[in-house]
């Protein structure tokens, strides 16, 4: 019964933040994400038509404009941290351990820390080719 | 057209119920077939079902209907039960796929002639229709579910202290004091099925109920209690757990509140402070 007992209760595992601090962070991201995505499709459809906003010279030219840019750099970041800690909580719920949670909590960091570096890199260097 | 077509459809539909209710009193059931889920793991027994009919009335629940299969066609069936009435939590199990309480679900009010009876989900199996509780019981405990007063004097016997409460602050957590820990909640939560330390619906509406009474002065306490890993974030307001519970209380709703309390856009009105000032009245 004592290990039972234990179950849920507030034992103490890796943590920096509350779960309630991170699941605060999941649900600003969500609306913050909504918000940016929706004025990322507003802008892709109500300055040229949707065809031609795909052509190499517009998607470079996209790439000159800083306030599109921190646009764009935000949707990464705030997606990124949304996506990646939803898939945290898909994961945790899955199995029950702590070397499978340390797993997961590690590579969902990793992950989100991969793709907004990658994807930072992308705009980095769409933004140079551009400079002739 | 479309009003017409909405009338049309109506009087159909009336008449559909008209002869459904005909075919009802018709043929009255005057017994049915319990499909019940056997199984004794321990004895070698693997998982299959007997069928037994039983004789019934319009009142027999599917308690009354399992007890006289036991009583006259097969003693050995395992179950567990003890009031009848729907108050001490021990009979449920999910009767035609849904948990419910077997003494309070009339055989009348299923529909055909065939009652499935087989034991709650998301339970480790013992025997038949019984189920283990140990760890439904552990994650109640654990929520600490009694009041903690700092002001209470638990040394002076003879000194009574009384917490008065308005209709009010009874109100905040009466419908969730109703719960009877049958744990049919647990048994249809989806979350439950997969997260074997989330404590479930009734052990965080429990949280809940303790949090939001006033002459509790633990509130912190409480939210920490619930706030990690596999707690009360766990929850994706499926509502199942609503939906089954047989004594009308909301642990999706309590859950939901207590969650505006960790988020900190609903304020716990200073229970404490306000408890400090009755007590400086009262000596
Ligand atoms: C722009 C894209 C997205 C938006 C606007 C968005 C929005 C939201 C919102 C508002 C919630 C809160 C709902 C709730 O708690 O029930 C939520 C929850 C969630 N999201 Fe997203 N989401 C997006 C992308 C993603 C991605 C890419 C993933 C996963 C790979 C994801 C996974 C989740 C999960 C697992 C939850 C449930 C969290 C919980 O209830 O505990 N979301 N999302
Ligand atoms: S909340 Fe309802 S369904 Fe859940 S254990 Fe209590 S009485 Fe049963
Ligand atoms: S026998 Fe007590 S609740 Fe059903």
């Amino acid at each position: 019964m004592e290990h039972l007992c234990s179950l849920g209760a507030n034992n103490k595992k890796m943590t920096m933040l509350r779960e309630s601090q991170i699941m605060k962070i999941h649900y600003i991201t969500a609306v913050a994400a909504l918000f940016v995505v929706a004025v990322h499709i507003m802008m892709r459809i109500a300055i040229m038509p949707y065809g031609m906003s795909l052509e190499y010279e517009n998607v470079i030219a996209n790439y000159q404009n800083i306030p599109y840019i921190v646009l764009l750099e935000s949707i990464l970041v705030l997606v990124s941290i949304h996506g990646f800690n939803g898939l945290r909580v898909i994961l945790l719920e899955l199995r029950q351990s702590k070397k499978w949670e340390d797993g997961v909590t590690v590579l969902t960091i990793a992950g989100m820390i991969a793709l907004v570096a990658y994807g930072t890199r992308t705009i980095i260097i769409a933004n140079g080719l551009g400079v002739e | 057209m479309t009003e017409q077509l909405i009338e049309k459809i109506e009087t159909m539909e009336k008449k559909h119920e008209k002869q459904k209710h005909q075919r009802e009193k018709e043929y009255p059931k005057s017994s049915v077939t319990l499909k019940i889920y056997r199984a004794n793991r321990r004895a070698g027994e693997s998982p299959h079902y007997d069928r037994i009919e039983v004789p019934v009335q319009h009142w027999t629940t599917v308690l009354d209907a399992l007890l006289y299969a036991k009583a006259y066609k097969d003693q050995s069936i395992g179950i567990r039960y003890s009031c009848r009435m729907a108050s001490c939590g021990s009979c449920g199990m999910k009767i035609n796929g849904i948990p419910r309480l077997a003494c309070y679900t009339k055989v009348s009010e299923l529909q055909g002639r065939e009652i499935t009876v087989e034991p709650l989900s998301n339970f480790p199996h013992i025997r038949d229709l019984v189920t283990d509780f140990s760890q439904f019981f552990a994650h109640h405990h654990n929520v600490e579910p009694y009041i903690q007063n700092d002001n209470a004097d638990m040394q002076e016997k003879n000194k009574l202290t009384e917490f008065i409460q308005t209709p009010e602050d009874v109100d905040k957590y009466l419908q969730f004091s109703y719960c009877i820990k049958c744990g049919l909640c647990y048994s249809a939560c989806p979350t439950v099925a997969t997260d074997t330390q989330f404590p479930g619906p009734q052990a965080l509406s429990q949280a809940y109920r303790y949090f939001i009474d006033s002459r509790d002065t633990a509130p912190k306490e409480r939210l920490n209690l619930v706030d990690n890993r596999h707690g009360i974030w766990r929850c994706h307001f499926a509502g199942s757990c609503s939906s089954v519970c047989p004594k009308g209380v909301d642990p999706a709703l309590g859950i939901q509140l207590l969650r505006g309390h960790l988020l900190g856009y609903s304020k716990n009105e200073k229970k404490a402070a306000e408890l400090k000032e009755r007590q400086k009245k009262d000596d």
